[in-house]
């Protein structure tokens, strides 16, 4: 109906993802909002079951087949773009992960629908819809007035509480075919689990974090120093994996771990959504950074403008006389 | 293979960003842009499968402003073509728009794979690879990293990075649209005399945009720096000041001894 609010249920190995809970509790209030109905998207293959854990829902519809079984873009977007077109909701919200970047803006292009991507934040007030986009790596928001009847939201992981999309309930459950999918152009292979690392980074109290401003592989250890001084691990943002200076095993974000220890160092770390999705949860968060306007200031618990290399060396120097 | 490569411009997140007078819109007066970084490893994939399996590069930019550099950079690394698509892009270009341009432009530019960067900064209405592939009707991956050819060169094996470190294979079919988290290697480096030399030598190509519709989209009303109530306490003082009151911060919370 046009004046539903649904939600895609992102899902990896039988598990549902945190953000699905997340986009549930937000899609609940923008419901209310609209005075629609909240739908649960949820497809796969032998999913049914998970139906269960949806009840913020009002309504769950399940997609099931064998070309479900994995997630593939095509296969899923197909499955949706039908979906959604027999029902044309006011408001879809899609997880701005991995899976769900396809899908937003695959169903946006198919669909002809209007897309706002990196929301943070979504109002509907008198049927008008504002979204909230996070943009810059996190230095700006932009709100803006998103025009068309039906609108895809795609959402940053953490924007909103998950606990008020595990609401207990008892959603119907609709059961929709998808329609065949005869040569699919896409071909799930094979899950790759990660490598088991010299060090689990999930499991430390401890992580010192470096990013970009260490310039040069050359300048870890100045990192690592510290890391030893506090009896912690050395952790990365991506672009320091991506160059080969750390392993993958020690990535923090999005695309690496979600790490919750008890205190996280983040060193010359601008704080772009993707690494702040994977160590937000952190108990005592310390950033030192040149810019004070880097994002990663917005999360951390004390701040340091300066310059790493005039102030690391002698944290560090100062932690190990005291020991 | 043909590989076609869409490179961006976008700001550098490094220097400052500040919203212009209207509110709703960044002050380009001293705004410095780069190449979108996601863009170089799009491009050294490209180059790295040019150069274990053959075919040709071609690197395309809509004209957004200060595109020339960047592209005879993309020569100097080793891309066959490098096309510059002009229109009225200077004030920036919607994600729809921009993937409705390429669209018209790719129907006389050769192409198997199209290999974009993963994601932008500072566009809000998603990525232009996807809308791309959705009107060219091909199949798209994003987030990949790794890619190499498969099924007799009909097709392309795509690693696409889920979080935890868990990767899923995908088979693509040819022709395919892939967006590039990263690279295999760290994207190359082409030293400033090669680009002077290759700017002496070589040509861009031209192409004019053609008009293109789009359907509804969205109207920044408002553009900000992010009011967090739990913005960081900063430390303040020379570092010698600073390490000490950090040394007594983590001891009073048990990371360190006094
Ligand atoms: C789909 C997707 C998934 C991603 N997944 C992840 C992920 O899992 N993890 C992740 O980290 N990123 C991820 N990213 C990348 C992310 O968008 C950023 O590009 C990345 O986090 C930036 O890393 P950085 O902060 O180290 O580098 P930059 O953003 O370049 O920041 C470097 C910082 O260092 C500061 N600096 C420079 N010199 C000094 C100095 N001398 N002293 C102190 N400070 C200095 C600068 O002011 C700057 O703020 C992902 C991106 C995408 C699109
Ligand atoms: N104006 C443009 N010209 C050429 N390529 C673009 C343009 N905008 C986006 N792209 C491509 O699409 C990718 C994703 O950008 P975006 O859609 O802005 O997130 C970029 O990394 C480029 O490869």
């Amino acid at each position: 109906m046009a004046n539903d609010i649904a939600v895609v249920i992102e899902h990896l190995e039988g598990k549902v993802a945190d953000i699905s809970f997340e986009m549930l509790g937000k899609g609940r209030e923008l419901a209310k909002a609209s005075g629609g109905q909240l739908l649960a998207l949820l497809l796969g293959h032998g999913v049914k079951g998970l139906a269960a854990e949806l009840g913020c829902a009002d309504g769950v519809i399940v997609s099931e087949h064998e070309t479900l079984r994995h997630y593939t873009p095509e296969a899923h977007k197909q499955a949706l773009a039908a979906i959604l077109k027999a029902r044309a909701p006011r408001v879809t919200l899609v997880a701005n992960t991995a899976m769900g970047m396809d899908l937003a803006a695959g169903l946006s292009g198919s669909l002809g629908w209007s897309l706002c991507a990196y929301c943070r934040d979504a109002r509907l007030t008198d049927g008008r819809l504002t979204a909230v986009s996070q943009i810059y790596g996190g230095k700006l928001l932009a709100d803006a007035d998103v025009e068309g009847p039906s609108t895809i939201l795609s959402i940053l992981a953490g924007s909103f509480p998950a606990e008020a999309g595990k609401a207990a309930g008892n959603p119907r459950v609709e059961e929709v075919p998808p329609p065949p999918l005869d040569k699919p152009r896409i071909r799930f292979k094979r899950l790759i689990q990660p490598e088991a690392g010299d060090v689990d980074i999930t499991r430390q109290a401890v992580l010192v974090s470096v990013g970009r401003g260490i310039q040069s592989k050359d300048n870890i250890p100045v990192v690592e120093e510290l890391a030893q001084a506090l009896g912690g691990a050395l952790s990365a943002s991506r672009p320091i994996v991506d160059q080969g200076w750390l392993p993958k095993t020690r990535q923090v974000g999005k695309s690496g771990m979600t790490v919750k220890p008890k205190l996280y160092v983040a060193v010359g770390i601008s704080g772009a959504p993707e690494h702040i999705e994977g160590m937000r949860g952190a108990e005592l968060i310390v950033a030192i950074n040149t810019d004070p306007n880097a994002p990663i200031f917005n999360v951390a618990h004390y701040g340091v403008v300066s310059d790493l290399f005039d102030v690391i060396p002698l944290l560090a120097e100062k932690l190990k006389a005291s020991k | 293979m043909n590989i076609v490569v869409p490179v961006k411009m976008v700001p550098d997140l490094v220097e400052e960003l500040e919203v212009d007078a209207t509110g709703r819109a960044l002050d380009r007066s001293f705004l410095k842009l780069r190449i979108n970084e996601f863009d170089e490893h799009a491009l050294e994939e490209a180059l790295l499968l040019k150069a274990k399996h053959g075919g040709t590069v071609t690197v395309l930019a809509l004209d957004t402003g200060e595109v020339d550099e960047t592209l005879f950079t993309c020569l100097a690394k080793g891309a066959d073509r490098a096309i510059k698509i002009t229109g009225q892009f200077q004030d920036g270009v919607s994600s729809h728009a921009a993937a409705a341009v390429l669209a018209r432009v790719l129907g006389s530019i050769p192409h198997d794979l199209i290999l974009t960067g993963v994601q932008a900064a500072d566009d809000r209405d998603g990525q232009v690879g996807i809308l791309l592939a959705s009107t060219l009707d091909l199949p798209h991956v994003s987030v990949v990293s790794g890619v190499e050819p498969a099924a007799a060169g009909k097709a392309v094996t795509a690693r696409q990075e889920y979080a935890g470190g868990i990767m899923a294979e995908l088979e693509v079919d040819l022709p395919a649209v892939l967006g590039i988290q990263a690279a295999r290697e760290a994207p190359r480096y082409a030293p400033v005399s090669k680009v002077r030399q290759v700017m002496k030598t070589q040509k861009l190509e031209e192409v004019a945009a053609p008009a293109v519709e789009v359907g509804a989209g969205s109207t920044v009303s408002r553009l900000a720096k992010p009011e967090t109530g739990g913005r960081a306490e900063i430390l303040e003082g020379s570092p010698e000041e600073v390490a000490d009151r950090l040394v007594a911060i983590l001891a009073e919370r048990g990371f360190a001894k006094r």
